[in-house]
């Protein structure tokens, strides 16, 4: 019996072939992605732990800056805890080798033409610290010398190269103050994972580094080495008396190492269970492929099967056989796929390496859950989809043997199908318009378990649709393609169980990647109209790392050569007489305003601004009743009464919050507002010369950017297309596999159609025209598919942003059309490529051997 | 070795033609001289039964007469036409344009009606369908009723008929039909055989059908006998006796020679 089963898979070895190519891929992707990222977890660590090997006992202020450009301005209030005093204390510890007091903060690097060398994120500074030969250990010069005085500067060997600086050069730097120059003395290489990642690093002297970064005579941390003999735990515990509890905190090097473990482990577990989802994704597109192959292989041997049964096999012995059949499949797929995936995750490794040398590597990690769980999930997934298929097996009567029928054209009704399709959708569908109308958490989870029923049901529900939907291009085919293109939709609609199932694979895929594409389409565009649509100034001048702007700047970029209008853009937050507490108000010049925002007045004029009174928004003057003349009492930050007059009610604009007011007003009530943005107006609109004219006036500072309306939408419309292609990659993997489920049924559909192929032939149908046939079959199958998917996506990419909305107003659907033309195109071309191979074996079939009757 | 000719038996012109046909099938020990040095000519509005024992060469006669084999050596024609030669996209117009075909069973695509299946070989042409020849044909089929039903709603003769009116309809210079019988009860099959005939008598149209059956080679105008991929005789007005006489005598050389 089990004999049987295996030599049936050595005869069918041809159309077995792409099931388990379909089962290789995903447990290729399961493999890879495990191997990938178990390697780079173990390179990460190792690569962090060597750069705490000379720390026993780190001890840092608490809140002190450890590099994060975010914190707010008001660093430096609270009491300084690790001083000189400090750190000579450590040092005379019983315990202590060495101590070294480090300063490290924000640190920006101007190239030559005043912009930042490389990331916002990784730009820091930090102290040199020279021992009696003039060297420091931490930072082997590898050209030059170290910094020793406040106008010099050494920068790591990936930044100097990347700006291209050599000793000697003049190199502008700036920390949270403003930029100043410094000579270059040397360049340095570093084993710190953060810098060798790509980062940049300046060192300066202790005490510049002090003044720049912290304040004079502080330090952020203490890093201690133990005496031979002393362990880090005693060193902590002596440490300990030294410094006050409140403001410092004290860690062992096994305690960072083991903190750095696990957060390296955090953030390769993200990668990892994105990708795996993906390889889901691939796995579950396989399992139609896997029931469409074995359904169709039993069609095909029905005969065979039934004899098996009249000469006594029992029904078991019939499940067993296919089981067994797809055991070997499985075990056979599972086994390259675990090869492949190895492959993979080594490709991946150098692919990224080549891309950033930052990056750490290391040897492939090969773990024992990789491969069995590859194994596992490779096996298990053939088997069970080979279940349904096998059961039916079982239930041919020994009978069939004897029947004349060659076709096996008994379909089951598909009443059971179709009611366990809507059972599913409808309340899916249901979640999702409730969920859509609604916000917040419940919204969300609404949509979430909405969108899993619907998907879940409309596949069910696919052979169904096939009809309909495939009945709509049916004119045209004919038209287009004559009695091919007839044939092509009839032979699609033939059987909608095995055509919703190869449609299925590529309806998943669709689906996400519409999903997506919509939601980002959308987002993209809102931002745009946000920025286009109010903002009419050429440039805005903010800071990288997202701190406040100096006072006098604005000023500055006034005198600046081809500046026609300037505006710095004030930012309180006041309490209001009858509106509420900590309320936005925004602030600009009255003078430029007109030149650099765009308001479309209700009431009113801008005009009103030149009058110390404030403009509003429609919905903000609805909500509270305000008209022009209405006057609002606002207290502002310091306590300060400031009355605001309505002078104008403008279209509700995301642009501006709901209150405009001039900086004159804002500045009596607040001398000191936060100020993020200067907006700025060329004559000439915005040239590079300009920017550069900013820049210059400004000091070059590499933290400050000048960028383009434009430029602002760019670099936020950056990340979505970059996160889009990464998914449009992940995706193209489940395409793939979809690509061989249309082949390999349609390989099969022609080899049980030969008969017919051959009549058609011998009546007069060219080659050419079963080709023709046969491939349109194929992209009317892909492109129902595609066609299901896109639709489902674009709903569910609606219900979504509809929830979204009530975060970012303005947030409206917007299909891409041209990018959905592009997928349904893209569909159709799967469809003509996964059919150029049976399309072929068709139209070369023998005519005879495929009439002959027997 | 003599040359086994059917010819000019009958009065008029020769609607198909094969001349020193031969055919064989593989080669050293598996070698099958399927055909040898064949030659017959098939008059036009003339029904012709082709016979012989099974492996006599029948199906393979009909097969190159038809374009859908090729010959090993020797000539075949249709009307003025030499198959040998001719590239299988000419193959394929020539059986398209000029040839009807009756198969024993397949014959008909189960995803059209039986009226699609009837026009198919002029929908696949793109060429027009004269509608009073096409009612005239489906009358004389007597499927009226059921032009709309797919194949697997008509019986096993139904399904013929539709084959039958399928060749016809598009006016084919000769009709080739292999065991168009063979799969039917004899009723449904006496009505396919009259037809046939029928086609022949009152449609002016030339038919050339093999059996192996004397009864259904006895509706035939003239039977020519195959043995051993030759032609060995030829009768004219057969009737059932007359041919299961021949076929005897055959038998009998056969056995002593
Ligand atoms: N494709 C083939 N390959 C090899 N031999 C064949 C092939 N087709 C037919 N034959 C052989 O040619 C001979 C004639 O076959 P056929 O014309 O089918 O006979 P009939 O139709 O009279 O029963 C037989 O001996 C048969 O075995
Ligand atoms: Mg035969």
């Amino acid at each position: 019996m089990y004999r049987t089963a295996l030599r049936n898979v050595l005869a069918h070895k041809g159309r077995l072939l792409m099931t388990a190519l379909a089962v290789l891929l995903g447990t290729a992707f399961v493999a890879g992605t495990l191997v990938f990222s178990d390697t780079m977890g173990r390179a990460m660590r190792d690569s962090f732990s060597t750069s705490f090997s000379d720390v026993s006992v780190l001890v840092s202020a608490r809140g002190s800056d450890s590099g994060d450009p975010g914190d707010g301005p008001r660093r430096g209030e609270d009491e300084a805890v690790l001083t000189a005093d400090t750190v000579k204390e450590l040092a005379a510890l019983p315990g202590t080798e060495r101590a070294r007091g480090v300063v490290s903060g924000f640190t920006a690097v101007a190239d030559r033409n005043g912009n930042l060398v490389g990331q916002v994120w990784s730009s820091r500074g930090a102290n040199f610290v020279p021992d009696a030969s003039g060297a420091d250990p931490r930072y082997p010069m590898a050209e030059g010398r170290g910094p020793r005085t406040a106008g010099e500067v050494a920068l790591n060997r990936q930044a100097a190269d990347k700006a291209g600086y050599h000793v000697g050069d003049t190199v502008r730097v700036a920390g949270n103050g403003t930029a100043r120059d410094a000579v270059l003395t040397g360049v340095f290489t570093t084993d710190d994972p953060q810098v060798t990642s790509g980062g940049t690093l300046a060192l300066m002297d202790t005490a510049t580094a002090q003044q720049e970064l912290l304040e004079p005579g502080r330090f952020s941390s203490v890093v201690l080495t133990a005496k031979p003999g002393t362990g880090e735990a005693q060193l902590l515990d002596q440490a300990r008396a030294e410094v006050p509890a409140e403001g410092a905190e004290l860690q062992t090097g096994q305690e960072l190492k083991d903190e750095q473990a696990e957060m390296v482990a955090g953030m390769v577990s993200n990668t990892k269970t994105v990708l795996l989802v993906f390889a889901g994704i691939s796995l579950f597109v396989g399992i139609f492929i896997i029931v469409n192959t074995f359904t169709m292989l039993i069609a095909q041997r029905i005969k065979e099967l039934a004899l098996l049964r009249a000469v006594g096999a029992s029904r078991g012995q019939v499940t067993k056989s296919v089981l067994v059949e797809a055991l070997a499949i499985g075990v056979i797929a599972s086994v390259g796929g675990l090869l492949a995936g190895i492959g993979i995750g080594a490709g991946l490794q150098s692919l990224l390496h080549a891309f950033d040398e930052g990056l750490p590597t290391g040897s492939l990690v090969i773990a024992p859950a990789t491969v069995v769980g590859t194994l596992v999930v490779g096996v298990l997934v053939t088997v069970l989809s080979a279940l349904l298929p096998a059961f039916r097996a079982s239930r041919i009567p020994p009978v069939a043997a004897m029947s004349s029928g060659d076709q096996p054209t008994t379909q089951r009704g598909l009443v059971i199908r179709n009611s366990i399709g809507a059972v599913l959708a409808l309340p899916g569908l249901g979640l999702i318009l409730t969920g859509s109308n609604r916000t917040g958490t419940t919204a969300q989870l609404m949509l979430a378990a909405g969108a899993g029923l619907t998907l879940i049901g409309v596949f069910v529900l696919l052979p169904l649709l096939s009809r309909p939907v495939i009945a709509l291009v049916g004119p045209v085919l004919a038209k287009v393609f004559g009695t091919p293109g007839k044939l092509a939709r009839l032979n699609a609609v033939r059987n909608p169980r095995r055509t919703a199932s190869t449609a299925a694979a590529l309806t998943i895929g669709l689906t996400l990647v519409t999903a997506l594409t919509v939601i980002g389409n959308s987002v993209t565009s809102a931002v745009t109209s946000l920025v286009g649509d109010t903002m009419k100034a050429d440039y805005a001048v903010n800071m990288a790392n997202g701190r406040q702007l100096s006072a006098d700047l604005t000023g500055l970029v006034a005198k600046a050569d081809g500046v026609k209008a300037v505006s710095q853009v004030d930012n309180v937050w006041w309490d209001i007489e009858g509106v509420g507490k900590d309320r936005a108000i925004e602030g600009y010049d009255a003078a430029a305003f007109d030149q650099l925002v765009n308001l479309t007045m209700e009431s009113g004029s801008t005009a009103a601004l030149g009058q110390d009174q404030v403009l509003v928004s429609g919905e903000f003057a609805a909500k509270h009743q305000l008209s022009v003349g209405s006057v609002l009492r606002a207290t502002a930050a310091k306590g300060a009464p400031v009355a605001l007059t309505v002078g104008g009610v403008f279209e509700n604009s995301e642009g501006v919050s709901p209150i405009v007011a001039p900086n004159r007003l804002i500045e009596a009530g607040d001398p000191d507002p936060l100020v993020q943005q200067i907006l700025v107006k060329g004559t000439d609109g915005p040239t590079p010369a300009l920017k550069q004219a900013i820049k210059d006036a400004t000091g070059r500072n590499p933290v400050m950017e000048v960028r383009t309306m434009q430029d602002l939408v760019d670099d936020f419309n950056r990340n979505i297309s970059a996160t889009l292609s990464l998914m449009y990659g992940l995706l193209g993997m489940a395409v793939v596999v979809a690509v061989l489920g249309v082949i390999n049924t349609l390989a099969m559909s022609v080899f049980e159609r030969k008969r017919e192929i051959g009549m058609l032939r011998a009546i007069g149908l060219e080659r050419r025209g079963i080709k023709r046939m046969i491939r349109l079959e194929s992209v009317v199958i892909s492109l129902f598919g595609a066609v299901v998917g896109v639709l489902l996506g674009c709903f569910l990419a609606w219900a979504t942003l509809r929830v979204l909305a009530s975060d970012l107003k303005g947030l409206t659907t917007v299909i891409p059309y041209g990018s959905v033309l592009l997928f349904l195109g893209l569909a159709a071309l799967v469809g003509m490529v996964a059919a150029l191979w049976p399309a072929r074996r068709a139209s070369r079939m023998d005519i005879l051997s495929s009439i002959k009757t027997d | 070795m003599s040359t086994s000719t059917a010819y000019a038996a009958h009065t008029g012109v020769a609607a198909a033609r094969a001349t020193g046909l031969n055919k064989v099938y593989g080669e050293g020990e598996t070698r099958v001289v399927a055909l040898d040095d064949v030659s017959v000519s098939f008059g036009q509005g003339e029904f012709t039964a082709i016979m012989g024992p099974s492996g006599s060469g029948k199906s393979t006669l009909m097969h190159c007469m038809a374009g859908l084999d090729e010959v090993s050596s020797g000539s075949a024609t249709i009307g003025d036409t030499e198959l040998v030669g001719l590239k299988d996209k000419q193959l394929t117009r020539l059986r398209r344009d000029k040839i009807g075909f009756v198969f024993q069973a397949f014959n008909l695509l189960p995803t059209l009606t039986a009226l699609e299946n009837i026009t198919l070989p002029m929908d696949i042409a793109g060429s027009k369908v004269d509608q009073a020849w096409l009612d005239r044909v489906v009358e004389t089929v007597g499927l009226s009723g059921r032009l709309s039903h797919r194949p697997a709603q008509l019986s096993g003769g139904q399904q013929q008929r539709v084959a039958c009116a399928r060749a016809l309809a598009s006016k084919p210079a000769i009709i080739f039909a292999d065991e168009p019988t063979g799969n039917l009860d004899s009723r449904s099959g006496a009505e396919i055989l009259s037809f046939l005939r029928n086609s022949v008598r009152e449609l002016g149209q030339t038919v050339v059908m093999v059996t192996h059956d004397p009864v259904a080679a006895s509706y035939a105008d003239r039977v020519v006998f195959l043995a051993d991929g030759r032609i060995v005789d030829e009768l004219h007005h057969p009737t059932a006796d007359s041919v299961l006489d021949r076929m005897r005598r055959f038998d009998a050389k056969g056995r002593t020679s």
